[in-house]
C-alpha cells in the first residue's frame, strides 16, 4: 500500500483559538480512515485544511508526496480530493443530474465557447459524461429523482446526491463529513452500504468523520481520536476504543466515591 | 419503444433543447407566425404588420438580447449587477466610432459586421476589468459598485462631446446596413422598403427580421452556455460558492467570464439599440436603462432563456398600454360625460392646475408624467414578482401548463 496523504503537525488557529494543534496523520491508497472525537475538536477543520479552504499556519500537508500548502481550493479537487458536507453544500436549484454534472466538472475540457456552439465537441462531451453520471444514479439508486430540483428532496436523498456529486469527480480521496448525521438506522445501512462498495468496487480511500460509533467501529480500518484540536489517540477500532484518554474524553474522568 | 413517443430512448434525445413533441410543435408554430407576422397575412395579428408594430417587435429583439447577458450573470451567476446600461453605452459608442462616417465626431465610417462584434468584445474586455470586484464584494454591495459605474460612465459619455457629442444634441450611430467595406452603397439596407426574394418589405419589416435572426442565435448561444459545463459552473457558484470551488470550479475564473459574456451581450445590444434608434444622447444609456434590463430579467424569470423573451415582450409593451389608457382617460376626462368622466377627471391631469395621478404629455400638468409612472410600475412590478412569483412570467406559465397538464385531475 503507498502512502495517498501524509498530514505533518499542522497548526490551524483563529486569533487565540487554536482549532488544531499539531496534528499528523496518514492515509493510504484504499483505506477507510475515521476521525472522531467530540463536537469542536476540529475534524471539519480537518477537511477545511486538506481542501484548503482554511490554510495552516504551521506544518505540511503532502500529497503522493507534494506538499499541496497554498493550492487553490479548486486545485484539490483537480488533484483528486473529493468532499461530502455536514451540512449539505448541493446546489438547490439545480437537478440531481445537473448537480452530479457539476461534479463532472474537473473532469471535462470543453470551454464556454465550445459549449456555445453546442455542436460537435461539447455535445459529444456532456453525452460521454452523462453515461458516467448515469452510473452513478445507479449506483446509489436515485434514478427516480433525476430531474427534481435537489432542494425539493428529502434530506436522506440529498445526501446520497452529494455522495454522487463527490464520486462523480472520480476522486482518490473522499472526505465524508458526517454521512449518516441526522438519518434513521436503514438510511444509515443503505449509507454504510455505499460506503463499503465505494472502498471495494472503485477502490477509493475515504476519511470519514462521524458521530455514530457503532457505524465507526464497524467500517473503520483505522480511527484517530481528537480532542481540543489535539490527536490523543490512533490506531484499529479495537484499540481505540479501549484506549484510556479516549474513554475520558468522550465520558469524562471517571468519578472516584470517597470511602 | 413505439406508440409511446414521450419516453426517451437515448441520453441524446433527452439532452436535446426541444426534447418533446410538444416543444417541437409549439416552437415551429411560434417560429412559423414570427416569421410570417410582417406580411400582416395571419389572422388576429394582421396590426403587427403595421410600420411601428414591425419596430416595437425589432425593440422588443434588441432588449431581449441585452437581457440574456444579465441574465447570465445574475440570473445564473448570481452577481447582481446594475451596470448593464454603462456595458450597452460602450457598445454603442464604440460601434459609432468604428461604424459612423467620417464627420465633425469620431467615424471610421467601417461595416456592421466589424463595428458590431467590435462593439461585443470591448465591452467584454472592460467586463474582464470590472469582474475582479466580484470576488472582493458581494450581493448588495457588488450592486453598489456596479450602480457607480453607471454613473462614471455617463459622466464619461456627456464629456468626450467629440465621441459622444454631448447632452446637448448627441450623435448619430451607423444606419443598419450591410457592405463590404467602406463603399457608399449598401447591399442590404433596413432604411429603405424593397423587395427581398419577390416579397416587398418595408424597410420597418427588414429590421424586424435582422433583430429577429439576431436574437434567435442569442438566444441559441445563451442558452448553449446554460446547458453545458461553464452554465453548470456558473449556477453552482450561484448557489453555493464553496462548495462550487471544492468541487473544482475556480471561481475567479468562471465570475470573470460571467462579466465577460455578459458585457459582450450588453455591447452588441447597446450598439444594435443605437444604430436602431440612429441618434441619442449620453444620458440614454443611464440608471433607467438599467433598471429596465433588470425589470426584464425579474418579470420574465431570472435565469430561463425563453423568460428574458417574454419579459421583454412585457417589458417594451406595457409603457404603449399605459400611454394608450391615459390617452384615452384625458380624451374621457375632456369630452366625456357623467360618471366616467369624473373618474376619469380624478385619475388624470389635463392643464397645468388640474390635479390628477397622472398627466398624458410630460410637464402637462401635477402628478406623474407617463414616463414616471412607467418607472413606479416597473419598481412594483419587480417588487411583486420577487415576492410573489420569483420564476417571473416563465413561473407563471410553468403553473398555467402543469394546471393544463393534469386538467381535468387536480394534479
Amino acid at each position: 500500500m503507498s502512502r495517498l496523504l501524509e498530514v505533518d503537525r499542522i497548526r490551524l488557529s483563529f486569533k487565540g483559538v487554536r482549532a488544531i494543534d499539531g496534528v499528523s496523520f496518514h492515509v493510504d491508497e484504499g483505506e477507510l480512515f475515521a476521525i472522531i472525537g467530540p463536537n469542536g475538536a476540529g475534524k471539519t477543520s480537518i477537511f477545511n485544511c486538506l481542501n484548503q479552504v482554511y490554510r495552516p499556519q504551521e506544518g505540511d500537508i503532502r500529497w503522493k508526496g507534494e506538499s499541496i500548502m497554498g493550492l487553490k481550493p479548486n486545485k484539490t479537487a483537480e488533484l483528486g480530493i473529493a468532499r461530502t458536507f455536514q451540512n449539505i453544500a448541493l446546489f438547490p436549484h439545480m437537478t440531481v443530474i445537473e448537480n452530479i454534472l457539476t461534479g463532472r466538472h474537473v473532469r471535462m475540457k470543453q470551454g464556454w465557447l465550445a459549449g456555445a456552439i453546442w455542436l460537435g465537441p461539447a455535445k459529444k462531451e456532456e453525452l460521454e459524461n452523462r453515461f458516467k453520471v448515469e452510473d452513478i444514479v445507479d449506483f446509489l439508486e436515485i434514478e427516480q429523482w433525476r430531474k427534481h430540483p435537489v432542494g425539493m428532496l428529502p434530506y436522506g436523498v440529498q445526501k446520497r446526491v452529494e455522495l454522487g456529486r463527490a464520486l462523480a469527480m472520480d476522486p482518490e480521496l473522499l472526505l465524508l463529513d458526517e454521512p449518516v448525521a441526522g438519518m434513521n438506522l436503514e438510511e444509515t445501512e443503505d449509507m454504510a452500504r455505499f460506503i463499503l462498495d465505494i472502498q471495494d468496487e472503485l477502490g477509493v480511500s475515504m476519511i470519514l468523520v462521524e458521530h455514530d460509533m457503532g457505524l465507526v467501529m464497524d467500517i473503520a480500518d483505522r480511527v484517530m481520536v481528537l480532542d481540543f484540536g489535539r490527536k490523543i489517540a490512533d490506531g484499529r477500532p479495537a484499540e481505540v476504543q479501549r484506549n484510556p484518554d479516549v474513554i475520558k474524553a468522550y465520558l469524562g474522568e471517571e468519578f472516584e466515591p470517597a470511602d | 419503444m413505439r406508440g409511446r413517443p414521450q419516453l426517451y430512448t437515448s441520453y441524446a434525445a433527452d439532452q436535446a433543447l426541444l426534447n418533446t413533441g410538444t416543444k417541437r410543435l409549439s416552437f415551429a408554430l411560434f417560429g412559423v407566425v414570427l416569421l410570417c407576422l410582417p406580411l400582416g397575412f395571419i389572422p388576429g395579428f394582421r396590426w403587427a404588420a403595421d410600420a411601428d408594430w414591425m419596430l416595437v417587435l425589432a425593440e422588443v429583439a434588441i432588449l431581449f438580447i441585452a437581457a440574456l447577458g444579465l441574465n447570465l450573470l445574475t440570473g445564473l451567476a448570481g452577481q447582481v449587477s446594475l451596470g448593464h446600461a454603462f456595458f450597452m453605452g460602450v457598445g454603442a459608442y464604440v460601434a459609432a466610432i468604428l461604424g459612423s462616417p467620417e464627420g465633425p465626431l469620431w467615424g471610421l465610417g467601417l461595416p456592421i459586421w466589424v463595428w458590431l462584434p467590435a462593439a461585443g468584445l470591448v465591452a467584454a474586455a472592460i467586463g474582464v476589468l470590472i469582474a475582479p470586484t466580484s470576488f472582493r464584494v458581494r450581493g448588495l454591495y457588488l450592486a453598489i459598485v456596479t450602480l457607480g459605474l453607471v454613473f462614471i460612465g455617463e459622466h464619461l459619455f456627456r464629456n468626450l462631446d467629440f465621441i459622444t457629442g454631448g447632452s446637448q444634441s448627441g450623435r448619430t450611430f451607423p444606419p443598419l446596413e450591410f457592405k463590404f467595406w467602406k463603399e457608399e452603397t449598401p447591399f442590404i439596407d433596413f432604411a429603405t422598403d424593397g423587395d427581398w426574394f419577390g416579397v416587398e418589405l418595408t424597410g420597418q419589416a427588414k429590421t424586424y427580421y435582422l433583430m429577429l435572426g439576431l436574437a434567435l442565435i442569442a438566444g441559441l448561444v445563451a442558452k448553449n452556455i446554460q446547458r453545458t459545463r461553464a452554465g453548470r459552473a456558473f449556477q453552482s457558484i450561484r448557489d453555493r460558492d464553496i462548495a462550487a470551488e471544492i468541487t473544482g470550479v475556480d471561481e475567479f475564473r468562471y465570475k470573470t467570464i460571467a462579466f465577460a459574456l455578459s458585457s459582450f451581450f450588453a455591447g452588441v445590444a447597446g450598439a444594435l439599440f443605437a444604430s436602431f434608434v440612429g441618434r441619442t444622447i449620453p444620458e440614454a444609456f443611464g440608471l433607467p436603462l438599467s433598471v429596465e434590463v433588470i425589470a426584464i430579467v425579474l418579470i420574465g424569470g431570472a435565469g430561463v432563456v425563453s423568460g428574458m423573451g417574454m419579459g421583454a415582450a412585457f417589458v417594451i409593451v406595457m409603457p404603449l398600454i399605459v400611454r394608450t389608457i391615459t390617452e384615452w382617460l384625458t380624451q374621457v376626462a375632456k369630452t366625456g360625460e357623467g360618471v366616467f368622466q369624473k373618474i376619469a377627471d380624478v385619475l388624470v391631469s389635463t392643464g397645468t392646475f388640474d390635479p390628477g395621478l397622472v398627466s398624458a404629455s410630460a410637464g402637462s400638468g401635477p402628478g406623474l408624467n407617463v414616463f414616471q409612472l412607467n418607472q413606479v410600475l416597473y419598481g412594483l412590478l419587480i417588487v411583486g414578482f420577487i415576492i410573489f412569483e420569483p420564476l417571473g412570467l416563465y413561473g407563471i406559465w410553468l403553473r398555467v401548463r402543469n394546471y393544463w397538464k393534469g386538467w381535468p385531475f387536480t394534479y
